[in-house]
């Protein structure tokens, strides 16, 4: 059964102006993007900033009006503000763990606010539920009276796992968990988010910039530019196998860990850009937007450019 | 003449919490060279900032101790009117963080002439605006004659941190410092970033201190590597030395924590406990020993020093001798195709 299914999802925000402010144009953030997740799986969102991939983890979430299309979570179908009881089945992991806790609420408040939301608990009972949850991330359950500027990034980021685990989710939206936590702690955070996913079975939509990271989590991958997807594979397809010009692209862009490589990837990339700047036109109509995809496998679909 | 551009001897940058200084930047000495791009490679909080804030004199109330030696002459505490004759001159920077490092309410072109008109006073307005042009487009920037005029907000993020690049490399300076320069930016953008810096480099023969924590980068830039932990180095060598053959623990674990995209790993290599904070930094035998405490005491050296293990390659303290990871056999196999 697909956990998630997005259909033709399209988020466009009003450009308002003139005397009455009325709406004279809209910018196109997310146009048009279908794909499924399966139950136990990393799905990886991946693009530029800009590319629409937040805006569309924010309307699964219904933090987002939607202008289109629909998004079905088990067969239901999600609409902004309804099914109440399905929103929580959908939690989500911000990209700041500085920013995205409350400084003046203690770890227990924190954790404990969606619990409130939907589950009537007596003040032990939530207190116990709390330190079960630090425990599961790796946290001291002596905790809870403590503020979140008392623990490192790694640890906030904890909290804000524990948070989104508190009502037993089945998907976790996470957008750029570890881009702002160095590379140790990454490791941290991301081993953990693994083994935390086979124990408790979660599906994760994984978005994010950083195609190393990506490669290490997800199972599948689809890669967004201006508000469209331009291809979408499975992990060795999309690494081993890019078909779109974008994708090559982003694919050359990353940086070799071997020293030796550099002149071959230096004189790889400018060949790359050069095809990309070369078959931009080919590869995306006259506003920049990349057409239709078409399946190349079962699995991989391209948006390759229409013929004749 | 030497090929020695800077060279700092003994370092040491303290801060004052309460009533007491404390080192972030704990003793360090270096030296960098013409035409040579040396890495700086550290988790925040290991005092790569703050070195290069040093050299540039950006610390206010720090206490800084040691030479800094710029072109034969000691900078360090210099007074900032001296300073300024350096600045932006001989000496620029490149910050990291393009969305905040560039003033909102002016023009990108009377930007890049403020640096310009401080240090060519009899420069006529209409060559410097030339200039200037010729700068935006050296830095790749399309339309330069329009983008003059534009305010930074009309600016994407990849094109603010060329500005960033064009206004220190205004009066082609002979020690480019770079602060994190691509670390807010998208890989396609950070890719062309770099490549652009790297011709920079070659055209003007000068000296690049490149600050980062993304060893991708290093990879791809650098010559020479300083891992910096706890304010001190703990390894320093040439680049392809230190990918091959790291020594200390502390580079070794780094390298081994980062997901790789030509290698399967089922699990990242987790440092063991948090970076001290500045207050808590063990200042007495060797700083990481906390981090690695599967390793026996009698390992570690009690004033642990940079040895000189091949030409060039300098590591400090002995525990490297007696280092291995606790998951050792996985993790000798990961290496070994690391490296293969």
């Amino acid at each position: 059964m697909t956990l998630l299914k997005v259909d033709d999802l399209k988020v466009h925000f009003p450009i308002r102006g003139g005397i009455l402010n009325r709406k004279i144009d809209s910018i196109k953030a997310v146009d048009g993007v279908s794909f499924e997740i399966q139950p136990g799986e990393t799905y990886g969102l991946v693009g530029e900033s800009g590319s629409g991939k937040t805006t569309t983890g924010k309307a699964v979430m219904g933090l987002n009006k939607i202008t289109g299309g629909e998004i079905y979570f088990k067969d239901e179908l999600l609409n902004a503000g309804k099914k109440v009881n399905i929103r929580k089945d959908i939690q989500m992991i911000f990209q700041d763990p500085y920013s995205s806790l409350n400084p003046r609420k203690r770890v227990l408040d924190i954790i404990a606010e969606p619990l409130r939301n939907y589950e009537k608990l007596s003040k032990k009972e939530e207190k116990k539920k709390v330190q079960e949850l630090l425990e599961k991330v790796g946290l001291s359950p002596e905790s809870i009276l403590k503020y979140p500027h008392e623990f490192s990034g790694g640890q906030r980021q904890r909290i804000g796992v524990a948070r989104a685990i508190a009502l037993k989710p089945k998907l976790i939206i996470m957008d750029e968990p570890v881009s702002a936590l160095d590379v140790s702690v990454q490791a941290q955070v991301l081993n953990f988010m693994q083994d935390l996913q086979k124990e408790l079975n979660l599906t994760y939509l994984f978005i994010s910039h950083d195609l190393g990271v990506v490669k290490h989590m997800c199972d599948r991958i689809g890669i967004m530019y201006n508000g469209r997807y331009v291809e979408e594979g499975t992990k060795e397809e999309i690494f081993n196998d890019p078909q779109h010009i974008y994708t090559k692209r982003l694919v050359a862009a990353i940086p070799d860990i071997n020293p030796q490589n550099r002149k071959e990837n230096l004189e790889f990339r400018e060949e790359v850009k050069n095809e990309f700047s070369n078959s931009f036109n080919n590869y995306f109509d006259e506003e920049g937007l990349a057409y239709q995809l078409k399946p190349v496998t079962d699995t991989h679909r391209v948006a390759l450019p229409e013929k004749g | 003449m030497s090929n020695t551009l800077l060279e700092i001897k003994n370092l040491k940058t303290s801060f004052r919490i309460g009533e007491e200084y404390y080192a972030a930047v704990d003793n360090v000495s270096l030296n960098v060279n013409k035409n040579e791009v040396l890495a700086i490679v550290g988790e925040s909080g290991s005092g790569k900032s703050a070195l290069a804030f040093s050299v540039m004199g950006l610390h206010n109330r720090a206490k800084i101790e040691g030479e800094i030696v710029f072109k034969g002459r000691n900078i360090a505490n210099l007074p900032s009117k001296q300073m300024n004759k350096f600045r932006g001159n001989e000496l620029a920077m490149i910050f990291q963080d393009p969305l905040t490092a560039l003033n909102p309410l002016m023009e990108i072109g009377r930007q890049i002439d403020e640096a310009l008109i401080l240090h060519n006073k009899n420069m006529p307005k209409k060559k410097r605006k030339e200039y200037i042009i010729d700068l935006l487009e050296k830095v790749e920037i399309p339309r330069p004659k329009h983008v003059y005029n534009q305010f930074p907000h009309e600016l994407s993020g990849g094109m603010r941190q060329r500005v960033i690049i064009a206004i220190a490399i205004a009066n082609q300076p002979e020690l480019l410092i770079a602060d994190e320069p691509t670390t807010a930016l998208d890989v396609t953008i950070q890719a062309q970033i770099l490549d652009l810096m790297r011709e920079l480099k070659d055209d003007l023969g000068s000296g690049v201190i490149l600050i980062t924590h993304d060893l991708g980068v290093v990879a791809e830039m650098a010559d020479r590597v300083a891992v910096m932990y706890a304010g001190e180095i703990v390894e320093i060598a040439d680049v392809e030395t230190l990918f091959e053959n790291p020594q200390h623990p502390y580079t070794r674990s780094l390298l081994s924590s980062i997901p790789l995209v030509d290698d399967a790993q089922d699990k990242l290599h987790v440092i063991h406990g948090i970076v001290p904070s500045l207050k808590n930094l063990p200042r007495q035998g060797c700083r990481f020993s906390a981090r690695i405490p599967w390793i026996d005491e009698s390992a570690h050296e009690e004033n642990p020093e940079l040895h000189e293990i091949s030409p060039g390659h300098f590591v400090r303290c002995t525990c490297y001798k007696h280092f291995y990871f606790p998951e050792e056999n996985k993790e000798e196999q990961n290496h070994d195709t690391a490296q293969s």
